[in-house]
């Protein structure tokens, strides 16, 4: 192949030259600092496991995007988890208790709670995500009303719930009862969907680090959810991406919630096992 | 090297919204004839429109081929994918019922793991977006009008 060189006349503010031929890009080589501490990005993938190197999408930002996730201030999910902070100290519902009542200081509390989910619940006999054990707490401890998946209260929640984990490597069981819907995950992850005809696998495994058009594809992990979204304007929970990834594919996305959602979000968890987690991260 | 860009806004990559219902006199889907040198036949035996194809090549909502594709004869679009082979020369590695057969459903005509879709097959992925279901991406006559632009592209 030649290297023809195409002018990349950017659609936003940035230009830039390509050269067709040498430059696929993969991951880049930044290191991912925050408060002066080194968040894990990549490492070497389980022997045996799809992925030789596993890496986060972050890795595979502009620098520009990149930039927002650095520094607390300048990341535009931290309004969010302080109004996370602040419900977890305020009372609500009938029983006349806040978050703070039973679990106190969240930085000690909830610290690894990111990392771990979704997490097995044997009462409700299925695994618990973020989001749903939080509901519960509300319904059954508060009493008060659940909220939406994609509510900004919960969004906030379960921004401010992750944070506490940040730096912390993902983590999930995928034995025991976790099994079965780790390999349902999986099954789904590989399923071709949609008119497109497309499954998971084709772009996050196949195809990571080349780019589909104006995006780099990345390997798809879920460590940095909530993540903010320059294009959403706005945080979004993990199944509100596989909801837009299965869309543009011309696919039925399942329902935010559904057993399938809570299946492939533990099997994507557990592909990116090792990654910090990066809560509240930033996307395009 | 590449400078990196900010991709912020730039849009989704494949979402779309048109679609493709057969025409009475084309060759349905199902009935299309691969042998071993490609689809020999027209699927409309109306002669492709290359300029059409131009278009159908780079929108969108159409072939979007450029999504995956690097292709140095539509410079002026700033973004080209790199999932694909580089198109620049295909007509001289394909012949015309090659190129056809590709575009139709390479699954058929290059390997049954390609990431690229079928243009004009039925064969697709589960759960279908019921405004897409029993509907191919491009009409048979956007399939003609893209393999004769694709025959175009000579070095
Ligand atoms: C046609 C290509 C394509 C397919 C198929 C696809 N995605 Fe994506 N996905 C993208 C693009 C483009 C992005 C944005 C850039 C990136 O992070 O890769 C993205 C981003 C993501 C992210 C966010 C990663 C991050 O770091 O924030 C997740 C999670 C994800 N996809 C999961 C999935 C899942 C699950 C499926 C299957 C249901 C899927 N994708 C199918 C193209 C695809
Ligand atoms: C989602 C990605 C994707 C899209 C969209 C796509 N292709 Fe492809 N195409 C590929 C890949 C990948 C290959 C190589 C086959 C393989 O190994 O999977 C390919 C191969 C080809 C080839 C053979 C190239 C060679 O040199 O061997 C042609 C011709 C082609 N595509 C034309 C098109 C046209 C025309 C369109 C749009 C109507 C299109 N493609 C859309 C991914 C794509």
């Amino acid at each position: 192949m030649n290297s023809t060189t195409l002018k990349w006349a950017g659609l936003l503010a940035a230009a830039s030259i390509f050269a067709a031929g040498q430059a696929i890009a993969g991951p880049d080589n930044n290191k991912l600092m925050i408060d002066g501490k080194e968040l894990v990005t990549d490492l070497k993938g389980p022997e045996g496991g799809p992925l030789e190197h596993i890496y986060s999408g972050w890795r595979f930002r502009a620098s520009e995007t990149q930039a927002f996730e650095l520094d607390d201030f300048e990341n535009p999910a931290f309004p969010a988890v302080d109004l996370g902070e602040e419900l977890w100290n305020t009372v609500e519902g009938e029983a006349g208790k806040s978050c703070a009542t039973c679990h106190n200081d969240a930085s000690e509390t909830m610290k690894g709670v990111r990392a771990s989910m979704p997490k097995w619940n044997e009462k409700l006999g299925k695994p618990h995500t973020l989001e749903t054990q939080i509901n519960a707490c509300r319904t059954e401890n508060l009493k008060a009303e659940a909220w939406k998946w994609e509510a900004p209260n919960m969004l906030a929640m379960t921004s401010y719930i992750g944070l506490q984990s940040r730096g912390m490597p993902v983590n999930v069981q995928t034995d025991g009862p976790m099994q079965s819907w780790n390999d349902k995950g999986k099954e789904l992850y590989y399923s071709r969907v949609g008119q497109l005809d497309m499954s998971c696998a084709n772009c996050h495994e196949d195809n990571y680090g080349k780019m589909i058009r104006a995006d780099h594809l990345s390997q798809g992990h879920i460590n940095g959810f909530p993540t903010y979204r320059l294009k959403w304007g706005g945080l979004g929970s993990i199944h509100r991406r596989f909801s837009g990834c299965m869309k543009n594919i011309r696919a039925t996305p399942y329902k935010r919630g559904s057993d399938e959602f809570i299946a492939l979000e533990l099997y994507l968890a557990s592909r990116g096992t090792g990654l910090a987690v990066e809560t509240p991260a930033v996307r395009n | 090297m590449r400078t990196i860009l900010k991709m912020g806004l730039a849009g989704a990559c494949l979402a779309a919204l048109a679609t493709a219902t057969a025409q009475a006199g084309d060759v349905a889907p199902m009935d299309v004839k691969f042998t071993d040198d490609g689809v020999m036949a027209s699927l409309t035996g109306v002669a492709g429109d290359a300029a059409k194809g131009r278009e159908v090549f780079s929108n969108r909502k159409l072939g979007n081929c450029l999504a995956c594709h690097v292709n140095a004869e539509q410079k002026e679009h700033s973004f080209h994918g790199e999932v694909g082979p580089p198109l620049d020369g295909a007509a001289d590695r394909y012949s015309e019922a090659e190129l056809r057969a590709i575009v139709i459903n390479s699954k058929q005509a290059l390997t049954d793991k390609t990431i690229m879709p079928g243009f004009y097959s039925l064969k697709l992925g589960v759960r279908v977006n019921k405004k897409f279901a029993g509907k191919t991406i491009l009409t048979a006559q956007q399939v003609e009008d893209v393999v004769a632009y694709l025959s175009t592209l000579k070095e």
